[in-house]
C-alpha cells in the first residue's frame, strides 16, 4: 500500500511551479496581441491547457470567445484570431516556408509557446507529446530532441543542478547532448538541488514491457478506459447513471491513491474493507442527539460523502473491468503472455494466438500478442500474418520498421555475412551496408537478457501479491519489467560496470556521466522515458522507490 | 480468485448502495473532482519574465558535464565525394578531403569546444556573416539566420552535416528545405544517399507535406522499390468510389512488392472485385423484398471494403447453402483465399449459431468414416465450441451434444453443471466410478425427476465397482 512507504523517503519537489511557468508564458504571448481576440484551441491541447489555466485567466487577457480548431472555415467577428496549435511541421522555419508557399506570409505572425512539461501528479511529469514515439522511432525524425533537451534543461534549472546522469539509447544520448549544450550556454544559479540524479531511457530499449497486459489497477484503468493527460472518462456503466463522468486520477483522490499501484486481485479486498468502514462511520449517526448530529454533519459528513462518491466510482470501474476481462478469457491471455516471457510451451502459445486471430476477438490484442511472440522468440511466424494481411499490409510494414515484428533471421549469420561483405567493398558502401544491417539486426535478444538480469522469477514458488517482494508483482510475479530492472541495476552499481554483456545485448549506447557539482540530494531520481512509459512501469518504480527510500518522479513523453 | 473477487465486489457494491440513500438525502452536488476550467489564481508575468531574463545571461565557466561520444558522421562523410570544388581548392591535405576545421571561416571555433567559445556579447549578432556551425547554433536557439548565402555545394553539405551532428530534427529539416529549393533533385538525392539521418528527415518531411510525387522519385532513385510499391498502394485509401478503387488496386498488381506483400495485394484486389459483385446482387435482392433472409435480418452495412473474415462471415450468414461455383459461396471464398480450416470453421460456426441454424452447426462437425459411421470432429476445442453456442443462447439439447464431447472430464463436468446438462454429469460420474460425487449431485436435480430416478438406478446397480 502506498502508505507503507519508508518514513525517511525524501520529499518530492514542488512541480506545480512548472504549471505556473507555462501559464505565465501563455499570458505573455496573449499580451503580445493587445486588444480583443478570439482564441482557437486545438483539440489535443484542451486537456493540457485545462490543467494550467482557466477561462477567467484567458478572459482577463482579452480573450473573447473560445473555439476548437477544426477543418472548416472560421466564422468569427473578431479582428484578431489567435490559434493555439501543436505544430505538425515543427520548425519555425518549416512553418514559415509553408506560410510563404501558401501566400500567407506577412498576414500571420507566429510565436512559440514554450510549454514543455506538465506535472500530472506529485511524481509524474509529462511532455504530452503523443507523436513523439511515431516521429522518432518510426520516421526517424529527430524533431523532438531539442524539446526533450529543453525540458530537461528546465527541470535542471528549477530543481537541479543534477550531479549524475545515466542513460541508454540513441535518443537518450541526443537528449543529453542537447541539454548539456543548453546548460553551457545558459547560466546556472547556485541553489539547493532537489533532483540529484537523472536516468534517461529510450522506449525501444524495452518493447517487451509495454506489450504485456497490465494488471495493476491504474494500468488496467488505462488499458480499458484510456487515461489521457491524467484524466479518465468513465462511461455510464461505471457511473451507474445516464452520463459519463470525467475524473482526475491522481494522489488527491484518496481512494485511488491507495489502490493505484496494487495488483488487481488485492483491489477488491481493499474496496470492500473501505466500504465497511464507511458504513460504520455512517452508522454512528444512529443514537446521536441533536448536538452530536450537528457536529457530525459539519465535521464529518462532507468527507464521508466525498469518500463515498470516490469509492462508488472505483467499485464501478472494478466491476466494469471484471466484466470485460472475464468476457475475453483474460486468464488464458495472461497465461500465454507469461509462457512467452518464460519461453515455455511456445507451440501452445502460437496455437492460442492463431485461435485468437481466427476468432477476431480484438485486432489490437492480436497484434500485441504477435509482437510479443516475435520479440521474445526473435522471429515472426509468417502464417499468422496472412489472416490480417489483406487489411493491414501497411500496419505490418510499420511494425517491421519499428522492429516490433521481425522476420526470422538468425543473428549470428547476419554478423558473419556483414563482415564478409564489408571486406569486399570500399568504405563508403560498407558504411551504407552497416546502416542497412544494423536496422535488420534490431533483434531483441530478450531471452538472453532475461537470463542475465533474472527477469522471470522461478515459477515454482508461490508469489504473494499482497506482499510484493520485487517489481515482478506488477505482472503477477511472472516478470520484472526490463526497463525498471535496468534502472535498478544501474543505480545500485552507480553506473554500467558489470553490465557489459547486458548493454551489448541492448545494442550499446549506454552512458553514465558525473557533473562537477556534487549534489547532496541524490535520493530523488528523475527517470525520463523517451517515447512513453506504462502505468505499470510507474508502479514498479514507485515500489523501487519505497524499497530503497528513494523517489522516482517520471518525466515521460506519453505516447499511447 | 475470480470467484472470491466477485463476492467481495458484490459486498462492497451492496454496502455502497445501502449508503446511497443516505447520501442522496442531503446531496448538494458537491465536489468530485471533475475536470473543468479550474485553476489557481493568476500568477505574475513579471516573475516569469525575470526567469527568462536570468536564463539568458551567461557567464564564463567550466562545462559542468562532459560530452559523450555519439555516432556523429566521420569527416569524410561530411563532404560530397562528387564535389568539384573540393578537388580544386588549394587547401587540401591528405587526399581529396579537407578536414572539418579547414572549411570553417573562423578557425578558432571548433565543433564541441565550448571552452574556446567567446562570451555571447562578443557574438557577431549584428553581422550576418555566420559560419555554417554558427548558423546551425542560431537555428537551434530559435533565432533567425539566413541560409541563402551558402551557395556552394560544399557549404550546403557542411550546413547539413552540422545540423545532423547537432541532433536537432527541426534544424535538419530547415536545412533540407533550403537544399530542396536550391539543389537539383539529382544532386540532392545523391548526397542524401550517404546521409541516412538526413534522408529519413527528408522522407518524413515529404510525407508530411504530402509531396507524393517527389517522394516517389526519391525512393526510386534510391532503389527502394518495395517502399515505392507500398507508397503507391497506400493511395487506395483516398479513393472512395469502389470501382475506381478496384481498378486502382488492379494497377498496383504489377508494382514491385515483396513476394509476400504481392500475394496480399492480389488478394485485396480479388476481394474487392468480389465484394462489388456480391453487393450489387444483394442490394437488389434486399430491395426486391422476396428473399426471406434479407427481410428477417436486414443488412446493417454494405459489404464493400470489409475485411476478408467479415466477408466470409457475411457469406456464411446470407449465402451459406449456395453451390460452390458462385462468388458468394463461403466454400468458394474459402478456396479462393486459402482460408485455414480452423478460421473457416470458427467463422461459419459463429454465423450459423447467430442464425440459430442448429442443423447447420451439427452438419459442420459431422464427418463420415469409410464405414459410413458418423462422428463429430472439430479443429477447435469443443470447450470453445460450447462457448460460442452458449453465447448465441443455444438450447440445452444442442449444447449437451457438444459438452459431452469435451475431452477433459473435469472440464466436461463443470461445463455440464453450468449448462444444466444433467445426463452428462451423471454419466461422467458413473464412468469415473465416483459414488460420492453422484450422491452429492442427487441433491441438485429436481425431486422426482427423471434425472433423480437415473441416479438412484445407478446407485443401486450392484455391477458398478465404485471407487468410493
Amino acid at each position: 500500500m502506498a502508505n507503507s512507504a519508508r518514513r525517511d523517503s525524501p520529499e518530492l519537489p514542488d512541480f506545480s511551479l512548472l504549471k505556473r511557468l507555462a501559464r505565465d508564458q501563455l499570458i505573455y504571448l496573449l499580451e503580445q496581441l493587445p486588444g480583443k481576440k478570439d482564441l482557437f484551441i486545438e483539440a489535443d491541447l484542451m486537456s493540457p491547457l485545462d490543467r494550467i489555466a482557466n477561462v477567467s485567466t484567458l478572459k482577463q487577457h482579452e480573450v473573447d470567445k473560445l473555439y476548437k480548431v477544426e477543418y472548416k472555415p472560421v466564422v468569427s467577428t473578431s479582428d484578431q484570431l489567435c490559434f493555439l496549435i501543436r505544430p505538425r511541421i515543427q520548425t519555425f522555419y518549416a512553418c514559415e516556408a509553408v506560410l510563404e508557399e501558401q501566400g500567407m506570409f506577412g498576414d500571420v505572425t507566429t510565436d512559440e509557446w514554450a510549454f514543455y512539461l506538465l506535472p500530472l501528479d506529485d511524481d509524474i511529469i509529462s511532455l504530452e507529446l503523443p507523436e513523439f514515439f511515431r516521429d522518432n522511432f518510426l520516421a526517424g525524425d529527430q524533431r523532438w530532441m531539442r524539446t526533450a533537451g529543453s525540458a530537461l534543461h528546465l527541470l535542471h534549472s528549477l530543481y537541479g543542478p543534477f550531479s549524475k546522469v545515466y542513460g541508454i539509447g540513441r535518443y537518450s544520448k541526443m537528449a543529453y547532448e542537447s541539454w548539456r549544450e543548453q546548460v553551457e550556454q545558459g547560466e546556472q544559479r547556485a541553489r539547493q538541488a532537489e533532483i540529484g540524479n537523472v536516468f534517461l531511457i529510450d522506449r525501444d530499449v524495452d518493447f517487451v514491457t509495454p506489450l504485456c497486459s497490465q494488471v495493476v489497477y491504474e494500468g488496467l484503468v488505462d488499458d480499458i478506459f484510456r487515461i489521457k493527460c491524467g484524466c479518465v472518462e468513465f462511461s455510464p456503466d461505471v457511473t451507474a447513471s445516464d452520463k459519463s463522468v470525467k475524473v482526475m486520477l491522481n494522489s488527491q483522490d484518496k481512494v485511488f491513491n491507495e489502490i493505484r499501484n496494487e495488483h488487481f486481485s488485492n483491489v477488491f479486498g481493499f474496496l470492500s474493507q473501505k466500504a465497511r468502514n464507511l458504513q460504520t462511520a455512517y452508522d454512528k449517526r444512529r443514537g446521536m442527539d441533536i448536538k452530536q448530529m450537528k457536529t457530525f454533519v459539519s465535521e464529518e459528513l462532507k468527507g464521508l460523502k466525498q469518500e463515498h462518491r470516490l469509492l462508488s466510482l472505483h467499485i464501478g470501474a472494478s466491476e466494469s473491468i471484471m466484466k470485460k476481462k472475464t468476457k475475453q478469457d483474460f486468464q488464458e491471455l495472461l497465461k500465454t503472455e507469461h509462457s512467452l516471457l518464460e519461453g515455455f510451451e511456445i507451440r501452445e502459445c502460437i496455437s492460442y494466438i492463431e485461435e485468437h486471430i481466427s476468432r477476431q476477438v480484438s485486432m489490437i490484442e492480436s497484434l500485441r500478442l504477435l509482437c510479443l511472440l516475435s520479440i521474445t522468440e526473435n522471429g515472426e511466424l509468417s502464417f499468422v500474418t496472412s489472416n490480417y494481411g489483406v487489411d493491414h499490409l501497411l500496419t505490418f510494414s510499420n511494425l517491421r520498421q519499428l522492429g516490433l515484428l521481425v522476420e526470422q533471421q538468425p543473428g549470428e549469420t547476419l554478423t558473419v555475412m556483414e563482415s564478409r561483405v564489408g571486406k569486399l567493398v570500399n568504405d563508403k558502401t560498407a558504411g551504407k551496408l552497416t546502416d542497412a544491417f544494423s536496422s535488420l539486426a534490431k533483434k531483441s535478444n530478450f531471452r538472453a537478457l532475461s537470463r542475465k538480469l533474472n527477469l522471470v522469477p522461478k515459477s515454482d514458488e508461490e508469489y504473494d501479491l499482497r506482499v510484493p517482494r520485487d517489481m515482478a508483482y506488477i505482472f503477477s510475479g511472472a516478470y520484472v519489467p526490463l526497463s525498471c530492472k535496468l534502472i535498478e541495476q544501474v543505480l545500485e552499481r552507480d553506473g554500467w560496470t558489470g553490465l557489459e554483456e547486458v548493454t551489448r545485448l541492448l545494442n550499446g549506447n549506454e552512458f553514465a556521466v558525473t557533473g562537477q557539482i556534487t549534489s547532496m540530494s541524490d535520493r530523488i531520481i528523475l527517470v525520463m522515458f523517451l517515447g512513453g512509459c506504462t502505468f505499470s512501469e510507474i508502479s514498479a518504480l514507485r515500489f523501487l522507490g519505497r524499497e530503497k527510500g528513494k523517489h522516482g518522479p517520471n518525466g515521460c513523453s506519453v505516447s499511447h | 480468485v475470480t470467484f472470491r473477487c466477485d463476492v467481495q465486489l458484490k459486498e462492497s457494491r451492496q454496502a455502497v448502495n445501502s449508503i446511497q440513500r443516505l447520501v442522496e438525502e442531503d446531496d448538494d452536488e458537491d465536489d468530485v473532482e471533475k475536470v473543468s476550467w479550474s485553476g489557481e489564481p493568476v500568477g505574475s508575468i513579471s516573475w516569469s519574465v525575470k526567469e527568462t531574463a536570468a536564463s539568458n545571461q551567461r557567464t564564463d565557466r567550466e562545462p559542468a558535464f562532459p560530452k559523450i561520444p555519439t555516432d556523429t558522421p566521420s569527416l569524410s562523410k561530411s563532404q560530397s565525394g562528387y564535389s568539384l570544388s573540393s578537388l580544386f581548392k588549394g587547401k587540401t591535405k591528405g587526399g581529396n578531403f579537407q578536414s572539418f576545421t579547414d572549411t570553417l571561416s573562423d578557425s578558432s571555433i571548433r565543433l564541441y569546444a565550448p571552452e574556446l567559445r567567446k562570451p555571447k556579447s562578443e557574438y557577431k549578432d549584428y553581422v550576418s556573416d555566420w559560419s555554417p556551425e554558427e548558423t546551425i547554433q542560431r537555428l537551434q536557439q530559435g533565432k533567425t539566420a539566413p541560409l541563402e548565402k551558402f551557395r556552394s555545394l560544399q557549404d550546403k553539405l557542411l550546413l547539413l552535416d552540422f545540423a545532423v551532428s547537432a541532433h536537432d530534427g527541426n534544424v535538419i529539416t530547415a536545412v533540407l528545405i533550403y537544399l530542396k529549393r536550391t539543389l537539383s533533385k539529382e544532386v540532392l538525392f545523391r548526397e542524401l544517399e550517404s546521409r541516412q539521418t538526413a534522408l529519413r528527415h527528408f522522407i518524413h518531411y515529404l510525407t508530411e507535406t504530402k509531396d507524393q510525387r517527389l517522394l516517389l522519385e526519391l525512393l526510386r532513385a534510391l532503389g527502394r522499390t518495395e517502399d515505392v510499391a507500398l507508397l503507391q498502394y497506400k493511395e487506395h485509401l483516398s479513393i472512395a468510389d469502389e470501382n475506381k478503387r478496384r481498378d486502382f488496386l488492379k494497377s498496383c498488381l504489377s508494382l514491385p512488392f515483396s513476394a509476400e506483400d504481392s500475394a496480399h495485394v492480389q488478394d485485396h484486389y480479388t476481394l474487392l472485385e468480389r465484394q462489388i459483385i456480391i453487393e450489387a446482387t444483394d442490394r437488389q435482392a434486399e430491395r426486391g423484398g422476396k428473399v426471406e433472409i434479407f427481410q428477417k435480418f436486414p443488412r446493417r452495412a454494405s459489404i464493400l471494403n470489409m475485411p476478408l473474415i467479415t466477408t466470409l462471415y457475411y457469406c456464411c450468414f446470407y449465402h451459406y447453402s449456395e453451390p460452390e461455383g458462385t462468388y458468394s459461396s463461403p466454400l468458394n471464398i474459402r478456396q479462393a483465399f486459402k482460408i485455414s480450416e480452423k478460421q473457416y470453421f470458427v467463422t461459419a460456426l459463429a454465423a450459423r449459431a447467430k442464425l440459430k441454424a442448429w442443423l447447420d452447426v451439427d452438419a459442420l462437425f459431422t464427418s463420415r468414416n469409410w464405414l459410413g459411421f458418423t462422428r463429430k470432429k472439430s479443429p477447435l476445442s469443443f470447450q470453445r465450441v460450447v462457448d460460442v453456442l452458449q453465447k448465441n443462447s443455444a438450447p440445452t439439447q444442442v449444447l449437451q451434444d457438444y459438452v459431452g464431447l469435451v475431452e477433459d472430464p473435469d472440464m466436461r463436468i463443470s461445463l455440464a453443471q453450468k449448462h444444466k446438462c444433467h445426463d452428462i454429469v451423471i454419466n461422467t460420474y458413473r464412468d469415473m466410478k465416483d459414488r460420492q460425487q453422484l450422491l452429492g449431485y442427487r441433491g441438485k436435480v429436481g425431486r422426482g425427476s427423471a434425472e433423480e430416478r437415473k441416479i438412484d438406478e445407478l446407485l443401486n446397480n450392484q455391477q458398478i465397482r465404485w471407487k468410493n
